[in-house]
Parts: C-alpha cells; structure tokens; sequence
C-alpha cells in the first residue's frame, strides 16, 4: 500500500512536482503515465526514499517515508530507471550482495537467488559480468534486485525500456505475476505496458496529477488509452477534476 | 556491523577484480623498495667511509634506525599522498555514475554504514600495502639490529597517517561525482594538511602554535621518533572520526536537499 497525499518536490526554483496525490493498493498494480520529464521518476524517487519531499506525504505499508525511513526501505524494492548494477560483478555475486544489503539471513540468501534467477529468467547468465549484459539482461538484473527479499511494495522506474519485444513481455509476465499480490507502481510512457498489467492508472502532467481512475473507466466504451492521455496532457490540470470525478 | 562488512567485502572485490589494487600495490612497492635501496646504499657506503678512517666514535653514532628507517617511513607518507586519492577517488563518483547510489540509498542500511563500509574496504588495501613494505624492516632485521619498538612506532605513525588521508579522500569523493575531481581535490588537500607546517615555523603567536598542531608532518614526526603521546593520538582520531562524520553528512545531504 501505498498513500501520496500532497507531495511537492522543488529544487531550488524549479518546481518538479506539485501536490501530487494518489494511492496504490495490493493486487492493483498501478500504471504511473506521463511525458519524459514531467515528474515520474521525482515522485519514485521520494517514495523509496531516495529524496525527501519538499511537501507533502508519502507512506508505504503505513508507515512515512521520511520519519520512518528505515521501515519502508526494508518493505520496497526499487528499479531506477538505470538498472544499478556494479558492472565489475557477476549476477549471482551482484544479487548475494544486493539480498546482504536487504537484510536477508545468510540462509534464505540463496534461496532468493534461485528464485528471482529462475522469475526473471537469468539462469543462462548467472556467471556473467554485468558489464557484459545486454540491455534487456541489464533490465532483468535490475528487476531481479528489486525483487530480491519479495518486497511488499515494487518501484519500477520505466522497466520495459529499450527492451526487444519479446524480452518486453518477459519483464511483464513477472510484473503480472508478482502484482496479483503485491503493491506495484510502474512508471513509463509505454501505454500498451500499463494496458497489459495495469488495474489502475494515474496521469502526470508537467509536475501534476491530471488523471487518477481505474484502467477498466478510462477505456471504458472502447475508449483508447492513448486518447485519454493525449487529451489528459492537452487540457493540462484543467482536466484534473474531470479525471478524479470519472 | 553486517551491513559495514557488506559494504567493505564488495569495495575490496572491486579493487581486486580490476587491475587497480594491483597497479597501486605495485606503484607503492616498488617505489618503496627503490627508496629503501638508496637509503640503505647511502647508509652502506658512509659506514664504509668511516670504517676506513677508524673513527669508532661516529662508527658508534651510526644508527639504522636513524638513517634508513626513519626516512624510509617518511618517503612512504609522502608516497601515500599520492596513492590514497587513488584509492578514494572511485568510492562515492563510481556508484553515482553507475546509479548504484540510489540503490544504496534506498536499502535498508544506515548512511554511516555506508560510509564506514567504504573506509574500511580502503582501510584494508593500505593496510595490505604498508603491511607488505614490512618486508623491508624484516630485511633489516635479518642483516642489521635496528631498534625494534621505534620501528614498529614508525608503522604505527604510518598507519594512523593513512587513516586520516583515507578518511579526507571519503569525505572529497563524497562531494563530487568525477573521479578526477575526487582525486585532484583529495591530493590538494592532503597536500595542504602535510605541508601547512612550513608556515608555523615563521607565523608568530597563535597563530603559529595553532598552524603547527595542525600540520599532520609534525605530530607524524613525534611518532616516528617513538615517543607515541596521547596529544599525537588524539590528534589522528580527531582527523579521522570528524573527516568520517562528515561524509556521513555530505551523503546524508542528498536527502535534504
């Protein structure tokens, strides 16, 4: 679970994100749409913890995200848009410290190892270098960190980019399968992503929520979810209270 | 704890996988070793010179510890000034560059873990290189009576001056995400805290005395002479634990900001 009530995010005067406020729950996975640079991966970035808000709040499995830090670290699991991945270690090296990091016990260690090595499909590269790595096994590394000690809530920060099609639907299937019981919010500009894993969508435009609803409305009468979004980011924060009453 | 050796296990792992630690230890020995050889020739030859003339009373001022201990740890603080940058100027660019600072940042491990994981991951390559350059003493120790306890004072003032650049190479890495920065900026100010000395001999007053206990050369110095006083001990610590405590908030910074 998820709450974002009110965030705000400047730096110095630039405003990234301007009162921004949605929930995410377990089992609905939540699609976090919006052009490059209107603020989707400053709001990710607050929500792990990474920087504060300059306003606002956020709480993750209830507790703050500022005050209780420590907490919502252990609960998140994180993909940046840049998979974070030493690229002087190999997989299974990478994932041992990443999983030392997130607190798993040395026995439930390699348990996890094999268990996101074989959901995200690494076992072909598990002695690689990651600096060898294609982008898409980079994506699948990065996915796999996240996921590590079966966080309660996934950050996922553009994960389907730059990824071939087939490697594409790969990274889905897991975040599918792992959304069915778990708080997932997945930013990207992808709209056929949100359309296959997604329950709920939110918009963001130019540093504020313009849309918040339930995929299933938004599309509602054959409507077309890049329609919503072309019209969501035309009529700008006007729209903002058309989205919420829909 | 667990967290800091984590963090450690994986800084030394990455020195050891690139040439890096290897060029460092190589660089550091054999320059070293090279220092040692001069001094102990230069040593060898006036023995001689003073053999021959049977002067038993300057025979009997001849000291290795004096003439080749001594300068040789003082070569190698000036050779650590250089090669501690290297050492730190990769600890914080590196995973800003990479993007592994966020994933850091957002694990459940406090920022002083991180930074303590990342001193001691260097902590252990110098140690392995000044441990190494003890080959040296035991040379001298199987040819020659040099004294033991100052020459295990010498590694001790050594070490403890190493710790210090480690610790103000932490802390400039921290500021920057350019290695170039972090190196240039760590030998700078390195440069500056051995050298500062030279002023307290000519400022007058307080100043003076103030430039003097700040200057690392001259509580370095009173080490190496084996007198091991708790001001020089204190001073070490100070340097450290405040360089330590600062990079835990310039790190710390990012989440103010």
């Amino acid at each position: 679970m998820i709450e974002v009530a009110h965030l705000s995010k400047r730096y110095g005067d630039v405003s990234a994100v301007q009162d921004v406020s949605f929930v995410a729950k377990p089992g609905e996975p939540l699609g976090f749409l919006g052009q490059n640079g209107a603020g989707k991966t400053t709001t990710m970035r607050v929500i792990t913890g990474f920087m504060p808000a300059s306003s606002g709040t956020v709480r993750v499995c209830g507790f703050d995200v500022f005050e209780q830090s420590a907490e919502v670290r252990r609960r998140i699991g994180y993909l940046p848009e840049n998979p974070p991945l030493y690229n002087d270690m190999t997989v299974v090296p990478y994932l041992r410290f990443v999983a030392k990091l997130k607190g798993l016990s040395r026995g439930d260690t390699e348990a996890a190892i094999d268990r996101v090595l074989a959901t995200c499909a690494l076992g072909g590269v598990s002695s690689r270098l990651l600096g060898h790595l294609s982008k898409g096994y980079r994506q699948r590394v990065g996915l796999a960190q996240a996921m590590i000690h079966d966080p309660e809530v996934l950050i996922l920060d553009e994960p389907t980019i730059g990824l071939d099609p087939t490697q594409r639907e790969e990274i889905l299937n897991v975040i599918k399968g792992t959304g069915k019981t778990r708080t997932i919010v997945l930013s990207t500009h992808i709209l056929p992503d949100v359309l296959e894993v997604c329950a709920k969508v939110v918009i963001i435009n130019e540093g504020r929520v313009v849309v918040e609803d339930q995929l299933a409305n938004l599309t509602r009468d054959g409507r077309d979810l890049r329609a919503v979004f072309t019209a969501a980011i035309a009529a700008g924060h006007h729209h903002a209270a058309a989205g919420a009453d829909a | 704890m667990r967290n800091v050796a984590t963090i450690a296990g994986r800084e030394i792992r990455s020195y050891f996988s690139s040439p890096v630690a290897y060029v460092l230890l190589a660089v550091f020995l054999a320059l070293a070793g090279y220092f040692f050889y001069a001094l102990l020739s230069a040593f060898n030859q006036s023995l001689q010179i003073y053999s021959m003339m049977r002067n038993p009373e300057m025979l009997q001022r001849f000291n290795l510890n004096e003439m080749v201990v001594r300068p040789l740890l003082h070569n190698m603080s000036v050779l650590l000034i250089f090669i501690i940058p290297a050492i730190t100027m990769r600890m914080f660019p590196e995973e800003k560059r990479a993007g592994t600072y966020e994933l850091l940042l957002t694990s459940p491990v406090r920022v002083s873990e991180i930074v303590l994981g990342k001193f001691l991951g260097g902590f252990v390559l110098v140690l392995l290189m000044i441990a190494l350059s003890g080959f040296f003493g035991l040379l001298l120790l199987m040819y020659g009576n040099p004294e033991i306890p100052m020459m295990l004072a010498g590694y001790l003032g050594l070490l403890l001056m190493a710790m210090v650049f480690l610790a103000l190479g932490t802390l400039i890495s921290s500021f920057t995400d350019n290695v170039v920065i972090a190196y240039v900026g760590t030998l700078f100010a390195l440069l500056v805290l051995y050298t500062v000395g030279w002023l307290g001999e000519t400022v007058p007053g307080t100043a003076g005395a103030f430039i003097r206990y700040v200057s690392i050369t001259d509580h370095f110095q009173e080490v190496l002479k084996g007198i091991i006083d708790t001001k020089d001990l204190v001073y070490f610590a100070t340097l450290l634990v405040v360089g330590l405590f600062l990079t835990q908030r310039s790190v710390e910074s990012v989440r103010w900001r």
